[in-house]
């Protein structure tokens, strides 16, 4: 009986059938995927996309030149210059991070005591030249710049898991 | 004056009355080409449960157009140790002859290039030649991939020749000739969609329909092809306008045998039922109708099944469908000759 049951069912093509007519169903469900350049998904406040150098409220950059970050970086992508400014603070006079080395583990936001460089939620950031990835210390702060207001959201938000 | 009349009446005139047929049929068949592609991306996506081509134009209906441009403006690359003649004829034997099939489907009555007694013969000399194009494309690239993929697109596509072969011989039987007007005409009737072959020889238009899945190289026996293992088989080393051409030539094959399926198993350009909205709308509607349904189902088994192994592959076709279209021919034969149906003996 077995036997007569198996050959009908692969003489009728009944299993083929059946495949078939899932996948027939499945043409009317709805789409799943975003449709991504118009539509994005959420991201978590704990994202680590693209750099940024933060300043303080009264424009002053937060950056101390530590060197934490440089010092954390398991992929030495950070590269720090530093000396006092003329009014006796010590700053960075370069601060080059090279992108096409970083690995966003985020080692160095949860290093910097400052709060000062932080990943951003900008993850679109692909460039046509690989020098453009080179990023210096402009570049960064100008990073801060556009994203501060996302950047201070999520940093409060992950305030209370810190 | 009179002999210059002579000249254009009796050979001018009727070249170039040819020459518009021949545009007029292969303007729309690059056109459906075009937009088959897009229909699968579609179809797939849908099936996928994704979006597909959405961005160029309304719907993406540009997309075919946009990929056309680029594949125009892209370079052609000719491998330095391929076999160049043989290499760019490849990819245009494989279009010239998707094309030149054309020439004896009858897209309704009397619209029909050229009404040869032979038809299906030539259809199936014709697209058994397409093997030519990808057996020279998998030698000429020079290329292992290349070269394993040609090899299993002609062992397949010799394999699954024979049991259809066997099955065209089941319709040839019933019908009593090679015309192809003739074979859709001999299943008009008044039942209507019922009295088309596929009822009578059901499990015959089946295995047509699985054997032009193999013939075209399509989803689940796309081997030559298969990216996993052959990275594109005999196309690796194509690129831009030759890619193209195969690509043309691919899925004008599609629609060829989705055309032959119609033409012998679903009543041509004939209407389902012969009542009154339905016989009004003209043969060609219907034609491109079925046509269209059978490549539908085409995309969908691309989109529901896996890939054969090649074993697999050889087994259904001299395992399975060679014997079962043998048998098969017998039986209608037998049939025929029993009742005194045989429409040769009339």
């Amino acid at each position: 009986m077995g036997f007569i049951r198996r050959a009908a069912r692969t003489v009728l093509l009944s299993e083929l059938l059946a495949g078939m007519a899932l996948t027939f169903k499945y043409m009317f469900k709805p789409t799943v995927t975003l449709n991504y350049p118009y539509e994005k998904g959420p991201l978590s406040p704990r994202f680590r996309g693209e750099h940024a150098l933060r300043r303080y409220p009264n424009g002053e950059e937060r950056c101390i030149a530590c060197k934490l970050c440089e010092a954390i970086c398991p992929a030495q992508a950070i590269t720090i210059e530093a000396e006092p400014r003329p009014d006796g603070s010590r700053r960075t006079t370069r601060y080059d991070i090279d992108m096409t080395k970083c690995i966003y583990c985020g080692l160095c936001e949860e290093a910097c005591p400052v709060d000062a460089i932080v990943e951003g939620p900008n993850f679109e950031f692909a460039t046509e030249t690989r020098e453009e990835l080179m990023y210096d210390k402009t570049r960064l702060l100008a990073n801060g710049e556009r994203w501060e207001v996302e950047i201070a959201a999520r940093l409060k938000a992950d305030e209370p898991y810190r | 004056m009179a002999e210059l009349m002579d000249i254009w009446e009796g050979y001018v005139w009727p070249l170039l009355w040819i020459v518009i047929k021949i545009v007029a049929i292969v303007v729309p068949l690059l056109l459906a080409v075009a937009y088959l592609t897009y229909a699968e991306r579609k179809v797939i996506g849908a099936m996928h449960r994704r979006k597909g081509p959405n961005v160029v134009g309304p719907f993406g209906l540009l997309q075919p157009l946009a990929d056309g441009l680029k594949l125009f403006l892209k370079e052609t690359v000719i491998p330095s140790r391929a076999n160049r003649g043989v290499f760019i004829l490849a990819p245009c034997v494989t279009f010239v002859l998707a094309l030149a099939a054309w020439a004896v489907i009858p897209f309704g009555e009397g619209m029909v290039l050229a009404d040869i007694n032979v038809g299906v013969l030539y259809l199936f000399a014709i697209s058994s030649l397409g093997v030519y194009g990808i057996l020279m494309a998998g030698w000429a690239s020079n290329s292992r991939y290349a070269f394993l993929g040609a090899l299993r697109s002609s062992a397949q596509m010799v394999s699954y020749e024979v049991s259809m072969g066997f099955v065209i011989i089941t319709v040839l039987l019933c019908v009593g000739s090679l015309n192809l007007t003739d074979i859709v005409m001999a299943q008009k009737g008044r039942l209507g969609l019922l009295n088309w072959h596929w009822l009578p020889l059901l499990p015959m238009a089946v295995i047509f329909f699985i054997s032009a899945l193999a013939e075209t190289n399509r989803h689940p026996f796309d081997l030559p092809e298969a990216e996993a293992e052959l990275v594109a088989g005999y196309n690796v080393e194509y690129s831009a306008m030759t890619f193209a051409l195969f690509f043309l030539g691919e899925y004008a094959n599609m629609i060829l045998m989705a055309g032959m399926t119609t033409v012998l198993f679903l009543g041509g350009w004939l209407p389902p039922v012969d009542i009154a909205p339905f016989n009004l709308v003209p043969g060609p509607v219907w034609f491109a109708l079925k046509i269209a349904a059978l490549l539908f189902v085409f995309i969908w088994v691309r989109a529901a099944f896996p890939r054969y192994r090649y074993d697999q592959l050889m087994r259904l076709g001299w395992k399975v469908f060679l014997p079962v279209s043998l048998a098969a021919v017998v039986a209608v034969s037998g049939f025929l000759v029993a009742f005194g149906r045989l429409p040769g003996l009339k």
